[in-house]
């Protein structure tokens, strides 16, 4: 069918304060392991020299934990991936810091917080960490942003027979902003995808952009078992895909991409084990 | 790769509303800098505000979505038919044929920083802005879908200052694999506090009015705009995107790689994709954004790879650094210089620095212009380049 799209995934990443990595999210949604009850405060991404691990801001850790950890199961040199990075709401505490300092006092503005405030801070922070000439493009399409961000990865993945390193992340809401915008906790994900349907991957993905009626909405619900850890976070409608890597059966997913369309995603995965 | 058809583009900035406004200030060398009267705390430098914000029609309508940045994107859709065009689009593809790609560095950070400025004494947003709409980074996105009744894929780029050039890129690989038949590409950012005073502490704003490529220049003036561009498949036109290259410094987060390393590798792909050598490009809109480190990079990287018998320019002096809107302003000014077979100048800009090879000149010249390139560099080293070409070429 024209523009259906079909993709590989070779390499996940996953980290919340609760389940810190993919291991643990794949054992608690078996039920293998419980939810674990302590929290972490967050990531040390290993590309971060010491001292910029303690300054980065957690958007970015989050974000490039992930994404190593992703190129790391995919067997992937970081560099050669073009990346796709998708937020819903970007930094939100430096947001709140950077509206708040205006009002009070916009001549002391921070000028390591003002270039850290740009929805690709960690795209950037990833390239330089990385050393990668490849493109990288930070999105945002509010409620849709995963699928915008899986949409646009699986694109480039496909229009350029490139394996694409796709990272979404969203941080807790700070200060007045969480009135308005609210977001729970943090959590990163990524994904390593390759072109075509090839032998030793994760999962297979079949998508394709389809019309809907003007009501159509998600059919993702976050899984159950994760729901104690990721509910309110905005990015993690994101949660029925990566429990879909992690499951022995097949699921069709479907979240909006637009006002009138939305993104059907048929996932298959291969061995079921993380 | 397959050439697109640009069936329609506009932008509005300080040189004016449309593009007649624009042409009429590119060839007549008008400014449309002044000094900074936007900010309540005093700021010295220069900045470009479009004056027709101040009345603007507002529906009743989008009560929900008002806000400054919105209202700009609403001004620039009225311009050159460009409404009445995306709906003759949409009607022959259906809505949810035609992509809406838009870039913005700041979306609506404005109102955001207004509600922080009138908080009720609980740390309440005011009553008047508790409107989620215009507070999240996709507010423009959100509001042009509904302004334009699309119903494709929706989605906002935010890489700084090269946002709205990668829309480009973006519509194009969804044209390409038939996700869509056309896109509608947009850059809006408006002036606000965050980038006011964000790029004071960077110490890049000039207390002149920006002079790009001058021996003498004291860094950026900021301005606002609105630019778009209806991109299809199958169509006539007078002007097609023929080529994009998109590139990554890996080097800072807000100073530009020292030998402009990322810069060659998006111009190379970008001449690669399009199956042009250099020596086809007429004229090259530069980023040009008057700090001392970006010209001088910039300068270089052309000088080396172009010959002398291209336009080279800068129009930042026209319109200041409108940020997450430069590239596709930019790229507007490009279509232009394809359609009226004019070459800006550098405006402003009194001696050029040593390092600008024959390519600059002070003011622009009529020529024909066949093939037109435009480079747009953002903060994380985020670099594009989109070419235009008069011809379908391949």
């Amino acid at each position: 069918m024209k523009g259906t799209l079909q993709v590989s995934v070779s390499g996940v990443g996953f980290w919340c304060p609760r389940m810190p990595g993919w291991q643990v999210a794949c054992e608690v949604l078996r039920g293998t392991s419980p939810m674990p009850v302590a929290e972490q405060a967050r990531p040390s991404p290993v590309l971060l020299a010491p001292t910029e691990r303690r300054r980065a801001p957690d958007t970015v850790a989050v974000a490039l934990e992930v994404a190593s950890r992703a190129c790391e199961m995919a067997g992937v040199s970081p560099q050669d991936l073009p990346s796709v990075f998708s937020s819903t709401h970007g930094d939100l505490p430096i947001n709140d810091y950077m509206c708040a300092t205006l009002a009070s006092t916009p001549k002391l503005l921070s000028p390591t917080k003002f270039h850290n405030s740009v929805h690709n801070a960690a795209s950037g922070y990833w390239t330089i960490g990385t050393g990668s000439h490849q493109p990288s493009t930070a999105l945002t399409a509010w409620a849709d942003s995963f699928a915008a961000g899986l949409l646009e990865a699986m694109v480039q993945c496909q229009a350029d027979n490139t394996p694409v390193l796709l990272v979404i992340y969203d941080v807790a809401a700070k200060g007045p902003l969480a009135t308005v915008t609210p977001s729970a906790g943090m959590l990163g994900g990524a994904l390593v995808i390759r072109p075509g349907h090839v032998a030793g991957a994760v999962a297979h993905l079949s998508c394709a952009v389809q019309e809907t009626t003007i009501s159509g909405g998600s059919n993702a619900a976050l899984p159950e078992p994760w729901a104690p850890a990721l509910a309110g976070i905005p990015i993690a409608s994101a949660g029925a895909l990566f429990a879909g890597l992690a499951s022995a059966e097949s699921h069709r997913l479907v979240w909006p991409v637009g006002r009138t369309t939305s993104l059907v995603v048929e996932v298959n995965p291969l061995n079921g084990v993380a | 790769m397959k050439p697109l058809a640009v069936t329609a583009f506009t932008s509005t900035t300080a040189a004016g509303a449309g593009n007649t406004a624009l042409q009429a200030a590119l060839e007549a060398g008008v400014s449309g800098l002044r000094y900074n009267d936007f900010t309540t705390t005093p700021l010295d430098g220069h900045i470009g505000r479009v004056t027709e914000l101040d009345s603007v029609a507002w529906p009743e309508a989008f009560a929900e979505y008002d806000c400054r940045n919105n209202r700009l994107a609403w001004l620039g859709l009225q311009q050159d038919g460009f409404l009445e065009a995306v709906n003759a689009a949409s009607t022959r593809y259906g809505a949810a044929r035609v992509a809406l790609v838009v870039g913005t560095s700041t979306a609506s950070i404005g109102a955001t920083e207004e509600a922080y400025s009138r908080l009720e004494p609980e740390g309440l947003f005011p009553l008047d802005l508790r409107r989620p709409a215009v507070h999240t980074p996709h507010s423009l996105g959100h509001f042009l879908a509904v302004a334009l009744g699309l119903g494709g894929p929706c989605v906002t780029v935010a890489t700084a200052c090269s946002s709205s050039a990668k829309v480009f890129a973006q519509a194009e690989r969804l044209i390409r694999l038939g996700i869509v038949d056309a896109a509608v590409v947009a850059g809006v950012d408006t002036l606000c506090g965050s980038v006011l005073f964000g790029f004071n502490s960077l110490e890049l704003i000039s207390p002149e009015p920006c002079r790009p490529f001058d021996t003498a220049r004291s860094g950026i003036s900021l301005g606002e705009a609105a630019g778009y561009a209806l991109l299809e498949r199958e169509a006539s036109a007078d002007a097609w995107f023929v080529g994009h290259g998109e590139s990554s410094d890996a080097h800072h987060m807000s100073s530009p790689h020292p030998e402009g390393l990322g810069a060659r590798i998006a111009l190379e792909a970008a001449l690669e994709r399009a199956g042009l050598p250099p020596a086809a490009v007429d004229y090259i809109n530069l980023h040009g954004t008057a700090s001392v480190k970006n010209d001088e990079v910039e300068a270089a990287v052309i000088s080396s790879m172009f010959l002398a018998d291209v336009a080279v320019s800068s129009t930042k002096g026209w319109t200041g650094h409108t940020l997450g809107a430069a590239g596709i302003v930019e790229a507007v000014v490009c279509l232009l210089a394809l359609r009226h077979g004019f070459r800006p100048g550098n405006l402003l800009a009194r001696e050029l620095d040593p390092l600008c090879g024959p390519q600059w000149k002070l003011t622009g010249e009529a020529a024909p212009v066949r093939v037109a390139l435009t480079e747009s560099f953002g903060f994380g080293g985020n670099n594009c380049v989109l070419l235009f070409s008069a011809e379908r070429t391949q």
